[in-house]
């Protein structure tokens, strides 16, 4: 049992005791004398990738890992060379970077932040990754930007469409190559003008986080801009499997166009749904009822099915794009696994490529001096035509695709079809947009 | 001393001696072999260790002693993460104040959701609490936005209206966390031959408060208090009858096992500023179960040895990949080395949860009392005397 023996001697005693453990952790404050976070020393140089292994956008990880597995290849001398042929940069010599030879670590995000950030966190201080790339959702990114930011290295974003990752929750060391939720409307909304007319009335579902909130905001407001109405934004939880409760109040609401914020299962279920209720084949207000969905990506074409036939949505790229860039990626991917790459494997291979390419033409792999490199780079060749990376948010600005499900696929993965190559012009914004204001990048961390 | 017998007093300085020399133990291998791959003794993981460590002591107050199986603990190490974010955002990035705000709402928390669901027990309090959790989970996520910016957790920014401290440093950076002055990231590093040895700051923080937890608990353990929590364990009819109310005793065990957890949170935001829903999720409340049952209910190292058990699994197996599986089994001929990471393909990386999941059936089934049973039973092995019936009933495995 217990015996409380508190004597005048015994709280000395065990004060001092608790007073020198206090003070021991403050001999092992020295920092360390390397310029930057994770220097390479050695022969090689250690990349992380990111990319979610379990949960709702598995798919899109397990094709972004293989992307990756073939950028390194590629990088490190082997393979055909994919993009680095067609790159408009020639700083990359195929013998690495900076003559180091790339390696990599893995990880699992599980689409969630708190692990996400537990594995890059443990490739920055074990493995010594000295740069972090990947992620399959925004929430991910932005929370993994942020740690990046704190731990001196680059993030390089992957699948990742909200505003917010270069707007509000932007950060000096974040760059992302893909579009967001702006560009989507602002390449969709002339094509839904030109094909459904300017008086449309339209309902909006929107999966609940950052990347749906943004999304339906940018692209209520570019329809809105045509005269259209919005009579109701509807947010369903990211965990929602059955939609059926959501769609049934769609055909009472005297709307004619049903958006859907929603990217992989999510819309693979929402959608079918919506067509087993009907929507497809109803009239209302005197025309047929239309169904949009912004963010397009083949794997979600493939879960889908029959339904999205006919269904117009936008994409960062696809794979039967014709330029020497895309066909260059596409047939090396495809020799590497016998079937073509979504937009996710290659939002992350250029990624990857133009990380390298940054390091090369810095001439380190110091985070600030490759930053520089980054902001402002103009290339072109990695598929999306001429494209800039912006100083002021380090968002690429690139060709948007406006795609639409094919009516007579010929192969299960030839289910889109581009209808408009949205040039680059139409989709830029003033870095102080509303929809992107109220967050800084903030001065670029090395790590030092 | 301390007031702790022969017994305890050992335990807790062999857990005294572990935790301090965690960066050593946990890096037996070169930095550049092979084996690397097996080190855990990074700052991060290190400190997931004691912090869920600390989460663990406190679920096993509950439910080692009162046996009341509570589903939605997560929730208050939720709750303790946003108010410690909440904290840095709004006062400083002093770590003291964010820890003690975090103990004091999920205080209030418990104190809440505890004088609900402790009218029912059993099974009930156990749905009870699920529901509280993940009605906690779905306000965090989207209906208190505003406050916990859902989906995309609680970070700090750089116009964050800081009262005792700058929005921003002076080189345009979001300042760190610190202890007076003492950066909670900052990490010292010791090269021996080929080991690299990682001292942090913050993994020395986390685990003084995880002593100072571990001893409070085995001090709850011994005490009165204690005896009439395993009394309400063992049966509460009983008690009812014999003219005393447990509640207040069951209250109080809530509310101290809330304490604990909203501790572990904000200390998880104290070592990193960020503040998710998903930590209030019910898989995160199941995941504190886990780690109770697997290192041994109602023990008091059990738990502790349950949290470092998954947490490796978490960290360290799930990135293994069929790259560093070819390197391993390079000596191997071709056709072989295929079959051999064919077949250990589906336990490692995105099949982590499958190697946890088999290991957790097994130590169910051979080892009813958890780890420390093991380590029970290896002692037994090694010495000719039969089981110490000396030893105090705490280390006995729940039933």
């Amino acid at each position: 049992m217990s015996k409380s023996t508190f004597t005048r001697r015994g709280v000395l005693k065990s004060g001092a005791v608790a007073g020198a453990g206090l003070a021991l952790p403050t001999i092992f404050t020295a920092s360390s004398v390397a310029a930057y976070t994770n220097a390479p020393s050695g022969s090689s140089v250690t990349l992380g990738f990111n990319v979610p292994q379990t949960g709702p956008y598995a798919d899109e990880g397990a094709d972004e890992l293989r992307a990756y597995e073939l950028a390194v290849e590629h990088l490190n001398g082997g393979g055909d060379g994919g993009m680095m042929n067609t790159f408009s940069s020639k700083a990359l010599q195929g013998n690495g970077i900076l003559g180091r030879k790339v390696d990599f670590v893995t990880g699992d995000t599980q689409t969630k932040s708190d692990a996400a950030r537990a594995s890059a966190k443990s490739m920055i201080e074990k493995d010594g990754a000295v740069m972090i790339t990947g992620g399959s959702s925004s929430g991910v990114a932005i929370a993994v930007q942020g740690l990046c930011q704190e731990a001196g290295v680059i993030f390089m974003a992957g699948l990742t469409h909200s505003n917010d990752t270069t707007g509000k929750d932007k950060k000096a060391n974040g760059f992302r190559h893909f579009f967001n939720g702006y560009m989507s409307g602002a390449a969709l909304a002339p094509v839904l003008e030109k094909m459904y007319g300017n008086d449309r009335t339209a309902y909006h579902l929107t999966a609940d986080y950052t990347w749906g909130w943004t999304q339906e905001e940018s692209i209520a407001a570019s329809t809105e801009a045509l005269g259209w109405n919005t009579v109701n934004k509807v947010r369903t939880p990211l965990a929602a499997t059955d939609f059926s409760s959501y769609i049934a109040p769609v055909l009472n609401s005297g709307a004619d166009v049903l958006v859907l914020n929603h990217y992989g299962g999510n819309m693979v279920n929402s959608l079918t749904n919506a067509v087993q209720f009907g929507l497809r084949d109803k009239q209302v207000n005197g025309k047929n009822f239309e169904i949009v969905v912004p963010l397009y990506s083949r794997l979600m074409a493939r879960g889908a099915g029959e339904n999205v036939k006919g269904i117009f949505g936008s994409t960062n790229w696809h794979w039967s794009l014709t330029d020497e860039g895309s066909k260059a990626f596409v047939k090396s991917f495809g020799t590497k696994y016998g079937f073509p790459p979504s937009q996710a494997a290659h939002t992350v291979y250029c990624q990857t490529l133009l990380y390298a390419d940054a390091c090369e033409r810095a001439g380190s792999h110091d985070p600030c001096a490759v930053a520089e490199a980054l902001e402002g780079f103009e290339f072109d060749g990695l598929g999306n035509g001429k494209t800039l990376y912006r100083a002021e948010d380090h968002q690429c600005f690139k060709d948007v695709l406006v795609v639409k499900g094919k009516e007579n696929p010929t192969s299960e993965f030839d289910l889109l079809e581009i209808v408009e190559v949205t040039p680059a012009s139409q989709v830029t914004y003033a870095p102080d947009h509303p929809m992107f204001a109220g967050g800084a990048l903030g001065t670029c961390n090395s790590g030092a | 001393m301390l007031g702790l017998n022969k017994h305890d007093r050992t335990l807790l300085i062999i857990v005294a001696i572990l935790t301090m020399c965690a960066p050593f133990i946990l890096n037996p291998f070169p930095t550049d072999s092979g084996m690397a791959q097996f080190n855990a003794g990074y700052p991060d993981l290190m400190q997931r260790f004691v912090i869920f460590g600390i989460f663990a002591i406190g679920f096993n107050i509950l439910f080692g002693l009162t046996g009341y199986l509570s589903f939605g603990h997560a929730a208050f190490l939720g709750v303790g993460s946003y108010s410690a974010v909440w904290m840095f955002k709004l006062l400083s990035m002093n770590v003291i104040p964010a820890i003690l705000l975090a103990m004091i709402i999920s205080g209030l928390f418990a104190v809440l959701i505890g004088y609900v669901s402790l009218r029912r027990s059993g099974i009930y309090f156990s749905i009870l609490t699920l529901a509280f959790a993940q009605m906690s989970f779905n306000l965090a996520y989207s209906v208190l936005t505003p406050i916990t910016n859902g989906e995309t957790g609680l970070q700090l920014t750089l116009d964050d209206p800081r009262i005792l401290g700058v929005s921003a440093t002076a080189d345009g950076g979001i300042p760190v966390t610190s202890l007076f002055g003492l950066e909670m990231r900052s990490t010292y590093e010791m090269a021996v031959g080929p080991w690299a040895f990682q001292f942090n700051a913050g993994y020395y923080l986390c685990a003084l408060i995880m002593l100072a937890s571990f001893y409070l608990s085995i001090r709850i353990f011994r005490s009165p208090f204690g005896m009439m929590l395993r009394a309400v364990k063992s049966n509460q009819t009983r008690l009812n009858y014999t003219g005393l109310n447990p509640r207040p005793y069951t209250l109080a065990a809530f509310v101290i096992s809330g304490m604990y957890a909203g501790l572990a949170g904000g200390l998880m935001a104290s070592m990193d500023p960020l503040a998710g829903a998903e930590r209030m999720q019910w898989t995160a409340s199941g995941e504190v179960v886990l780690m109770s049952i697997l290192g041994g209910a109602g023990t008091l190292i059990g738990p502790v040895l349950g949290a470092g058990f998954i947490k490796y699994f978490e960290n360290i197996f799930s990135k293994i990949n069929d790259t560093v599986l070819h390197n391993w089994f390079a000596f191997l001929p071709d056709g072989l080395e295929d079959a051999v990471v064919f077949i250990i393909h589906p336990f490692i990386g995105k099949g982590w949860h499958l190697t946890l999941g088999i290991l957790f059936m097994l130590v169910v089934i051979f080892l009813p009392g958890g780890l420390v049973e093991g380590g029970q039973r290896i002692r037994r092995l090694f010495s000719k005397k039969p089981a110490d019936d000396g030893k105090p009933a705490a280390t006995k495995p729940a039933e």
